[in-house]
């Protein structure tokens, strides 16, 4: 085939002032299979990124299938061509669904009708030997069976081009073989897909007729592999990457194991019938070996197998369920931190601080490891030296490259000299001749110095270092011996052939071999019919996918009714504004009858209630400091006998103004019960009063009769909770994604923003408005709040506001860049405009300047007239249009504005 | 003294690490400074600019002297309105108060026939209706009094009653909101920080290298707890001078230094809140939700919002176990009322014991994550 199917020139790509990739140019022409190999940080998953069109091309120009991907139409007709797998084992995949409906939810999103989806679907799942599992959670998979999954996910719609982002690191080697397999399959029966793919194991890169070679962002070498392997003796592309990389220091050197000194020395590590159980899990299954002093002992394993597990355990860094562990001859105690300073830990994720650098990390943990300063500095300068970390010791020690940081965290891990040496899978993602420099620093530590070393890897030219390996799957334990030995026992031509054997022989007929059922390609008129504008249906896919997640997250589901109706019902008897028994005290200093009358209206009323009396102003002022009392009255001496002899005697009350709210009413209390007192007052007067008041004065409280706080809150605590719940289950619904990784299904796939969008919204909008009808039946039946109004007002206002704070969520959703900042965010926006400026405590009309411009630009003061007015007021949509209108006109500015934040490719 | 050492370092680890983080930073700025001046400036208490319509029937000398005693700040000018409006017109919620005068009020009022007035309140308008109907009584009584015996009013009166407002002699509502939003941003802050960064740790297996270093589960919590609150802390201290006493010209009478030693204590309990409820939670998004009926109702029943003392007495007492509430009434009577530690000492010590309790659980809690 002569048809180009990728032709890039020129492209450069920056994040920020970093430099992914440099100037890349190539050619691959159609049908073909290529590797794409270099060290972690090369710039592979960005140059894969932009060729599947899922990140934003910056400079230079990339041909995909014939067209140019900067284009939009054609980067649109491209999405049902491309298939595209991101890097992580099942990132992309929903873990709370099932096989089955991972699959189809794909299937909807690249238009596939119903029957040809089951039929395709069916004949992928017997290719990869999933029919079985069709309906276990993808969660719930091993590495292995996600990775097959992700792949039918990638074939359902029969793409031209298949991209795979290291398909297999951290998967075993039999399960690595299937999926090769598999693959090979799909391009028997379809010729003309190209297949582009990045790995870190060489060998599988040897097996693409082309390769391409990225180091640091440039292009090293592309071309046909076995012309790129000639240029070293080797015949290797390990090799002939090395090569290309043209640092000839770290090139040439091959490594040198030494012998160990004596086989038998002392056990320094040892387990017995090791078990850690997680539930109803078993992570390790009664593991039993023993690893001697200054051996280097290697575990080989799928990710997910319990390698990091029994680690753990073995070292005391985790308590087992059951079966014993000893190192340096004592048991293991998880709650020693004794045994934590024996022993040299490097994790998966790196045991450092990516915002410290490099010195400032050794310092911490020579601190934190209790090292005298006397003996870190030059401890600390020696390692800086042996790990050849001078030249960036005092740079942060985030932006290093990985092999640098790897070497820095092996640094960190030996500073306090410790006996034993765990080490996570601490080559994962180096190019190899950084690997080899690292396994010169654990041959040093192991030979020289005695170190016990236990490390895992996957990679088995790692293991054939190991003196001793033992080959794990999940949890158990299947072979222990040296490498030779186990190759031997096997009769594998290579370790990794040996493992493949020992897999088979512990899984006996489990899993069948790929099944030979052909795979009929999707009729091509199928594909053609797919709309390629806004489609309800992909929108429906979205919808239902969401929904599913939402209610198998039952925890989820429940705080976000539960917290509703908790918040209505202590909001509905907490919000009061009446102040009730209002803690008072009087200081009469008169003692008259007069005072005692006057002050008798005081202490029959609700809103008051009496303290013990004052005896002193000192005594009256502390009082009120320690809000012992919030009203003092004080009755001046010979206040009767001035009111008789008319001469006005004057009453002080005393408030506590440190909270002005309830001053403020406890003054209107008590002005009112004064001037109800003065017809009293006039009668023990012999001055004359009108014996009748001037006025009958009515005051007619609408609406809320006896001005019960709950009929006016109630309303409006629907308002507020309704403000929070909806925007918060939104506003994790785009960052979660982006977060985990899953977004790429966005990215890739012909789903639209708009589509995006009000997918995610739907099922978060059915949940609020069921929170609604619970909030609506529980004001009318808990709190007996009559209604009054149009439900049907109510109804619509009520879809209108969720709409608005559901679209909030998503707006903040989409605006950042991490959950806490979500969560942050909605917390700190909402609660201001919602708690001060809605007109729940402060009706709106009495707000002015920036507070009531605050209110309006939020919608809960809407929905809360809009309550409040079909409860008590009797309103219905004639006088409510406005609001509606105003929260339509909400949801629909932050919906376009959520459109214009979202971006359908990445950076 | 090996612990203490653990301890420092952590926390000024943890402090680079905050130095690292602009979008929160950005919003520890936001929450300290715009969230605090905005509403306090615009803050209202008691009756302020309530709408009112009057319905005159009398045009009489008395009802326009009546229509124009209502006067700003309390009230908007009032309104005319014709007598068959008065529903639609509250219906719509133009008007808090209606105010009708009848026909021949004058006459009435002047042959001593005690004609009615009557006043319409919307009492859905919560802070104001009751407050204002009492203004308008009081207003319409000494007006009148005023009008039948003119320049004799107060003289008139039996006894006088005046009011002194101890603490915040004009009853400013800004001075009260301001330190309540300060009290409301360290509650959102404290939970939704401390609570968000575990869970994204368990998230992302970063709490694996904790498993390495010679640490106890002890130290890691009062590492974290110990600098964010110290970065909280300074923030509430920057805030309380420029943006309170200085931009909003609040007088702040009590100890500032009592005031930060208590906001620290605050902190110890309401990060551990966050931690607890982390624990709780499998997922970030879980979290969310969960803090939501947590911190809100921290937010509004606190006695910062509306008054403790008029709740019913069962949610009096589940309002006692949340940390804020004694934070609020600490944070009133030290700054305002000036008071010392021999006055708070009680609520000092159900913060401590409150705070103790949280902690406890929350480590417990938090111990049994690191090692599952």
């Amino acid at each position: 085939m002569s048809a180009l199917a990728l032709q890039a020139t020129g492209i450069n790509h920056r994040y920020g002032t970093v430099v992914a990739l440099q100037d890349i140019s190539f050619e691959l022409p159609a049908g073909t299979r290529c590797g794409l190999i270099g060290p972690d940080g090369a710039g592979k998953s960005s140059l894969l990124g932009l060729i599947a069109g899922v990140k934003k091309l910056q400079t230079g120009e990339l041909q995909v299938l014939d067209g140019s991907i900067g284009e939009r139409r054609h980067r649109r007709s491209l999405y049902s061509r491309i298939a595209f797998m991101p890097q992580g084992l099942g990132n992309n995949l929903y873990p709370d669904l099932s096989i089955r409906e991972n699959i189809s939810f794909f299937a909807t999103l690249f238009g596939l009708p119903r029957a040809e989806c089951e039929r395709r679907m069916h004949e992928l799942l017997l290719a990869t030997d999933l029919v079985r599992f069709a309906d276990r959670p993808a969660g719930k998979l091993s590495g292995g069976m996600k990775q097959k999954l992700g792949l039918c996910c990638a074939l359902i719609h029969d793409p031209d081009l298949l991209i795979l982002d290291e398909p297999t690191t951290g998967v075993d080697p039999l399960s690595r073989r299937r999926f090769w397999e598999l693959v090979e399959q799909v391009r028997r029966e379809r010729p003309q897909l190209t297949l582009l793919v990045a790995t870190a194991y060489m060998e599988e890169a040897e097996q693409f007729e082309h390769c391409l070679m990225l180091d640091r962002g440039r292009l090293i070498a592309a071309g046909p592999s076995r012309a790129l392997a000639a240029v070293t003796p080797s015949d290797k592309l390990d090799d002939a990457f090395t090569h290309f990389q043209g640092d000839s220091k770290r090139s040439g050197q091959p490594l040198h194991i030494p012998p160990r000194a004596d086989g038998n020395a002392e056990i320094a590590i040892e387990a017995h019938e090791l078990t850690l159980r997680f539930g109803d899990f078993t992570a390790v299954d009664k593991v039993s070996f023993a690893i001697g002093r200054g051996e280097i002992f290697g575990f080989l394993g799928s990710n997910g197998c319990g390698k990091t597990t029994t680690m753990k355990v073995l070292t005391g860094l985790m308590p087992a369920s059951e079966g014993s562990a000893s190192l340096l001859g004592r048991p293991v105690d998880a709650s020693d931190l004794a045994t934590r300073k024996r022993v040299g830990f490097m994790s998966q994720s790196f045991s450092l601080y990516g915002e410290l650098s490099v010195r400032q990390n050794l310092e911490l943990h020579a601190r934190l490891f209790d090292l005298p300063s006397a003996e870190s500095r030059p401890r600390i300068a020696e390692l800086i030296q042996r790990f050849d970390l001078n030249s960036v010791a005092d740079q942060q020690s985030g932006a290093l490259p990985l092999g640098i940081r790897q070497r820095l965290s092996l640094a960190v891990a030996v500073l306090h000299r410790p006996e034993v040496l765990i080490l996570d899978e601490p080559t994962s993602g180096v190019d190899p001749a950084a690997r080899d420099d690292f396994w010169r620093l654990l041959i040093e530590l192991s030979r020289e110095q005695g170190v016990t070393i236990f490390l895992s890897t996957h990679f088995m030219n790692e293991a054939q270092r190991c003196d001793r390996i033992s080959l794990m799957h999940a949890g158990q334990v299947l072979a222990c011996d040296t490498p030779a030995a186990l190759q031997k026992q096997f009769a594998g031509d290579t370790l990794e052939d040996a493992f493949v054997r020992c897999l088979e022989q512990a899984q006996g007929p489990v899993e069948t071999p790929v099944s030979d059922t052909p795979l009929n390609a999707v009729s091509a008129p199928t594909l053609l019919r797919q709309r390629r504008g806004f489609s309800l249906k992909r929108l429906f896919a979205l919808a239902n996918r969401e929904g599913k997640e939402l209610l198998r997250d039952k925890v989820r589901l429940a705080f976000a009714l539960l917290g509703a109706l908790f918040m209505m019902v202590i909001f509905g008897f907490g919000i009061s504004l009446d102040v009730e028994n209002l803690a008072f005290a009087v200081y009469d200093q008169d003692q008259s009858p007069q005072s005692r009358a006057y002050l008798e209206a005081f202490r029959g009323s609700r809103y008051f209630d009496e303290q013990a009396p004052i005896t002193d102003l000192d005594q009256m002022h502390r009082r009120l400091q320690r809000s012992e009392i919030k009203l003092a009255l004080e009755i001046p001496p010979g206040f009767g006998r001035d009111l008789y002899a008319g001469r006005q005697p004057t009453v002080a009350a005393w408030l506590d103004g440190g909270m002005p709210f309830r001053a403020e009413t406890s003054r209107n209390y008590v002005e009112a019960v004064h001037q109800g007192n003065l017809e009293l007052l006039a009668s023990l007067s012999s001055a004359a009063r009108p014996a009748q008041p001037l006025v009958n004065l009515e005051t007619r409280f609408r609406y809320n009769q006896d001005v019960v706080s709950v009929n006016a809150i109630g309303p409006g605590v629907m308002a507020l909770i309704l403000a929070f719940i909806p925007a918060m289950l939104t506003a994790l619904g785009i960052v979660r994604e982006k977060e985990l990784g899953s977004i790429t299904n966005f990215y890739a796939t012909p789903l639209t923003r708009l589509e995006f969008l009000l997918g995610k919204q739907v099922p978060y909008l059915i949940v609020s408005l069921i929170n609604l009808a619970l909030l609506v039946a529980m004001n009318r039946w808990l709190f007996g709040v009559p209604f009054k109004g149009s439900a049907f007002a109510l109804a619509c206002g009520g879809v209108l506001y969720l709409l608005a704070t559901t679209s909030m969520g998503m707006l903040i959703s989409a605006f950042t860049r991490t959950q806490i900042a979500a969560i942050l965010g909605t917390m700190i926006i909402t609660s201001l405009p919602t708690i001060q400026f809605s007109g729940l405590i402060v009706p709106r009309s009495s707000l002015d300047g920036t507070a009531a411009l605050m209110g309006q630009l939020f919608p809960a003061g809407y929905f809360l007239d809009i309550a409040v007015g079909t409860f008590t007021k009797a309103l219905s949509l004639r006088e409510l249009w406005p609001q509606c209108l105003a929260l339509l006109g909400f949801f629909l500015a932050f919906t376009g504005l959520s459109l214009a934040m979202l971006k359908k490719q990445e950076a | 003294m090996h612990r203490l050492a653990h301890i420092l370092r952590l926390g000024l680890k943890e402090l680079t690490s905050l130095r690292h983080d602009s979008v929160l930073l950005l919003f520890l700025f936001y929450a300290f400074s715009v969230a605090i001046y905005m509403p306090a400036a615009g803050s209202v208490i008691g009756v302020h600019n309530a709408s009112v319509a009057v319905v005159d029937e009398d045009h009489s000398l008395i009802s326009r002297k009546l229509t124009q005693a209502l006067q700003p700040p309390e009230f908007q000018t009032a309104t005319a309105l014709p007598y068959d409006q008065i529903d639609q017109a509250l219906d719509k919620g133009r008007y808090t108060f209606v105010i009708n005068i009848p026909a021949s009020f004058q006459t009435d009022l002047l042959a001593g026939r005690s004609p009615e007035l009557q006043i319409n309140v919307d009492a859905t308008a919560m802070s104001q209706a009751f407050m204002g109907a009492g203004y308008i009584g009081r207003i319409f009584e000494r007006e009148l009094l005023d009008y039948a015996n003119p320049g004799s009013t107060v003289e008139r009166a039996p006894a006088l009653l005046t009011n002194r407002a101890l603490f915040n002699t004009n009853l400013e509502g800004g001075w009260f909101l301001a330190v309540i939003q300060i009290v409301n941003n360290i509650t959102i802050l404290a939970i939704i920080l401390t609570g968000t960064a575990l869970l994204r740790e368990r998230e992302h297996g970063t709490l694996d290298h904790l498993l390495v270093l010679p640490l106890t589960a002890l130290e890691i919590m009062l590492a974290k707890i110990g600098s964010n609150a110290l970065v909280v802390v300074l923030c509430t201290w920057v805030s309380l001078e420029v943006v309170v006493k200085g931009a909003l010209g609040v007088p702040l009478a009590g100890s500032l230094g009592l005031f930060l030693a208590v906001t620290a204590l605050y902190l110890f309990a309401s990060t551990a809140l966050g931690i607890f409820l982390a624990t709780l939670a499998r997922s970030t998004p879980q979290f969310g939700l969960l803090a939501i009926p947590v911190i809100i109702p921290m937010l509004l029943l606190s006695g910062g919002s509306t008054p403790v003392d008029s709740m019913p007495q069962w949610l009096q007492w589940v309002m006692q176990g949340s940390p804020s509430t004694h934070f609020v009434s600490l944070a009133a009577a030290i700054l305002f009322r000036d008071a010392g530690v021999d006055v708070v000492w009680p609520d000092l010590l159900a913060l401590g014991a409150i705070g103790l309790l949280f902690f406890s659980i929350a480590l417990a809690r938090f111990r049994r994550t690191l090692t599952s």
